[in-house]
């Protein structure tokens, strides 16, 4: 049951999506410290421009493509959502699940020719950010996808329909996350 | 240890009989027969704001114990260096590091924020703000459960062989992050483990915190009315949020250079060893503010009500702590002001440090005024907040000696320090603590303190811990350095002279953590032996106070409205002098 405290709202705001609001909030500082932190070493090691070259830039721009449809069939989730309709909000949730399969399937092959070429996480400071930042993001694709995977099935039966807004509202950030990622580490040679 | 960990744990389990007999008397809650559940879903699973404040505060206070007990062995050491310490034994030079360690990092990550942040916020914010419960009960529940493993994490890593990470609270890299110079390969990585999982809790507590107090106030409840001490926890919160991100990666950095070998702060591999110093103090400096401000907005609550004056100034109390919070976040390189940094740098985080202490000094301007004229009663609740008052003011006025680029290359990491923060950090963790937990005592257990007994514990703790903090001043002063296991070892430090004031400190302290034994038997005795409190024993305003003492789950028995601000004592026109935020005019 839940309390009466979850059902106001002072703010006209629901209380669901100030929650997610203030957990993207914390995940932005989470990331904005990771990569301040890689922007300041880039600028102060013009070698990691030639490191950076070993980046395969076409399945990372593959990957871009891949992770902002998914995020269309997020809108179009919440969309279905919007409308009531618990069965079509299942089937995008579930194409957007498939997006981030895609994403993870491309990535792992990237990562593994890197590391078959000796470009492991202890070459050097660059791959050292390479992996992590792009390892903690894939960690929140997955969690991601967990999440939808398991509101799916209650959204199904048209029921907790917010949560599609939720769960999309997470998986934008995660989304732009990459935006940033790509050119930081891909691009800027 | 084991001793004093066993006693708390066998205080604890008093602690919960005497709220169980209330329970069945207090069931007007409309969650009526909730409260009914096993052992298991009342006292460790349980979902009520209230019980997890319990869990926090009491294993704050047990972990408390643990750091106090610390650092009553390391005093020992430096006062008698070599002395075998009753309870302990000779410590060595590697029990020396990991003690102070763990004790910096215990009391402020597992005493500071549970108590203050955790249990009061949990305790308060549903209650103060006049709603059932918190918005997330069950992710306030997964909060704690968080927090307990990773105090259990903690206490495992003094254990493991190698022994306690002794790489100092800060855990400078390159210390920290090879075990061929910290010797603790486990013990690093359990640490940092332990430290991530509890900013893990405070962020799923924090967003609990924020989101309930934007939403969920009672009706006619303005952001005004709301009580100063929800202010702080809720600007506290966000203020944690907004800081320990930076932290968080760098704490997956660190794991990763212990562990797998990466290299980001090891120059050699194009890493840098100033940047933990960096992510650390981003976080490190906000979080002195974020235990702060919930410290202040307890001594708000409590001068307002023991001198039946409204709080001067509420929206300046209010609008220097916003202006606390954001300029917090541009200091943090004063800790690095030999570390290398840029001079003209140094210049501009001289400038915003010596800046910050001007709201804080408002803020304690702001409380004399709420004093002046007041009739004052001095309960033990308002000793504690006057001490905390006086005795902040020496560890801010210490910090512009510190905060000022030139004079800290000669304080630098003395005894001046330790003592400067220790002046911030005893008022803001032990005497707001006490402070809070006096004054809400009777809404928490439905029984009165002893006044006599809680008076023996104030003095008791406020004159030795001068006592300790005022030698360590003048032997920072003469060039004492901090973090050294035995000054023999250093004739260049040694200064045989000042071992009179480091004996001197050690005793205050032993002192001290005597008085502790008034309070711990006032507070387990009172809960069954108090004087019955009734519903507002101290006839305050706030929302809490008027529900019965201990509240039912789901708080009131009806959920109030609200009707003006938490200050309204001895308005005009009134025969009493207090005026419930929930009585209609």
């Amino acid at each position: 049951m839940r309390p009466i405290a979850t059902t106001r709202s002072a703010t006209g705001i629901p209380t669901g999506r100030l929650a997610v609001w203030w957990v993207i909030a914390s995940e932005i500082v989470i990331f904005g410290g990771l990569l301040g932190s890689y922007i300041m070493h880039r600028i102060g090691h013009p070698e990691f421009g030639g490191y950076a070259a070993h980046t395969n830039t076409v399945a990372g721009a593959f990957n871009t493509f891949v992770l902002l449809t998914s995020s269309l069939s997020a809108v179009l989730a919440h969309k279905a959502a919007e409308a009531k309709d618990g069965p079509k909000a299942f089937k995008f949730l579930w194409l957007t699940f498939l997006g981030g399969l895609v994403f993870l399937t491309v990535k792992s092959f990237e990562w593994h020719h890197e590391i078959s070429e000796g470009f492991t996480i202890t070459r050097n400071a660059f791959w050292s950010f390479y992996y992590c930042a792009a390892g903690l993001h894939a960690c929140h694709i997955i969690g991601g996808m967990i999440i939808m995977a398991i509101i799916s099935f209650d959204v199904k039966q048209n029921k907790e329909l917010q949560r599609v807004e939720l769960i999309g509202l997470y998986w934008h950030f995660v989304d732009v996350v990459w935006i940033f990622l790509f050119p930081l580490l891909y691009i800027a040679k | 240890m084991s001793t004093s960990a066993g006693a708390a744990e066998h205080a604890h389990e008093h602690a919960q009989h005497p709220e169980h007999s209330h329970e069945g008397g207090h069931d007007a809650g409309h969650h009526e027969g909730h409260d009914h559940g096993s052992f298991w879903s009342t006292y460790v699973f349980s979902v009520d704001h209230k019980m997890i404040a319990k869990q926090y505060m009491f294993t704050g206070m047990l972990m408390g114990l643990i750091g106090g007990f610390f650092s009553y062995v390391f005093r020992m050491q430096l006062a008698y260096p070599g002395f075998h310490v009753p309870g302990f034994g000779v410590v060595s030079p590697g029990e020396y590091n990991a003690l102070i360690t763990n004790h910096g990092t215990i009391m402020i990550f597992w005493l500071a924020m549970p108590v203050l942040i955790a249990a009061f916020g949990n305790y308060l914010i549903p209650l103060m703000l006049g709603c059932d419960d918190m918005v997330f009960p069950r992710i306030n529940r997964l909060s704690y459960q968080i927090f307990l493993i990773s105090a259990l994490v903690l206490i495992a890593s003094w254990f493991v062989p190698g022994g306690g990470f002794g790489g100092a609270w800060t855990a400078y890299p390159p210390l920290s992050a090879k075990s061929q110079y910290n010797l603790t390969p486990l013990g690093s990585t359990m640490w940092v483990l332990a430290v991530g999982l509890e900013f893990v809790a405070f962020l799923l507590g924090g967003i609990n915190f924020v989101t309930t107090a934007m939403n969920s106030r009672a009706p006619g409840m303005k952001m005004f009315d709301i009580p100063m001490v929800v202010w702080m926890i809720v600007i506290a919160s966000i203020l944690f949020m907004g800081s320990v991100g930076p932290l968080v990666a760098g704490a997956v950095m660190l794991v990763f250079d212990q562990t797998i070998g990466t290299g980001f702060f090891d120059p050699v591999r194009g890493g840098d060893p100033i940047l933990w110093q960096h992510l650390f103090w981003f976080f490190g400096h906000p979080e002195v503010y974020v235990v702060l401000l919930p410290a202040v907005g307890i001594v708000a609550e409590i001068i307002t009500v023991f001198s039946r004056k409204k709080l001067f100034a509420y929206k300046t109390v209010l609008y220097t702590a916003l202006g606390t919070g954001v300029l917090s976040f541009f200091v943090w390189a004063h800790h690095q002001f030999v570390a290398g940094i840029d001079p003209r740098m140094a210049n501009v985080f001289t400038a915003t440090t010596v800046l910050i202490s001007i709201p804080i000094a408002e803020m304690m301007f702001v409380y004399v005024a709420t004093l002046y004229g007041g009739s004052i009663r001095l309960a033990t609740p308002m000793l504690w907040a006057l001490a905390f008052i006086g005795e902040f003011i020496i560890g801010g006025v210490t910090g512009i000696f510190l905060g000022s680029s030139g004079s800290d290359i000669y304080f630098h990491d003395t005894y001046f320090v330790l003592a400067h923060f220790h002046y911030t950090f005893v008022p803001i963790a032990v005497i707001a603590v006490f402070a809070g937990v006096t004054y809400w005592y009777p809404k928490m257990f439905g029984r009165m303190l002893n006044e006599t007994l809680g008076k023996i514990h104030f003095w008791g703790t406020v004159i030795p811990f001068n006592g300790i903090f005022i030698p360590l001043f003048i032997t920072g002063m003469g060039g004492d350095h901090r973090r050294i296991y035995n000054y023999n070892n250093f004739p260049d430090l040694a200064r045989p002279d000042l071992q009179h004031m480091r004996q001197f400190a050690t005793v205050s302290l032993l002192v001290l953590l005597a008085f502790q034994i008034p309070f711990f038997i006032n507070f387990f005795l009172s809960m069954k032996k108090g004087r019955l409190a009734g519903n507002n024993p101290w006839q305050a305003n706030t929302l809490e106070w008027q529900t019965v003492s201990p509240p039912p789950h789901g708080n009131f028995a009806e959920l109030p409205n609200c009707y003006r601000g938490p200050y309204e004592y001895s308005a005009p026109d009134r025969e009493s002098d207090y005026w419930p935020q929930n009585e209609p005019s």
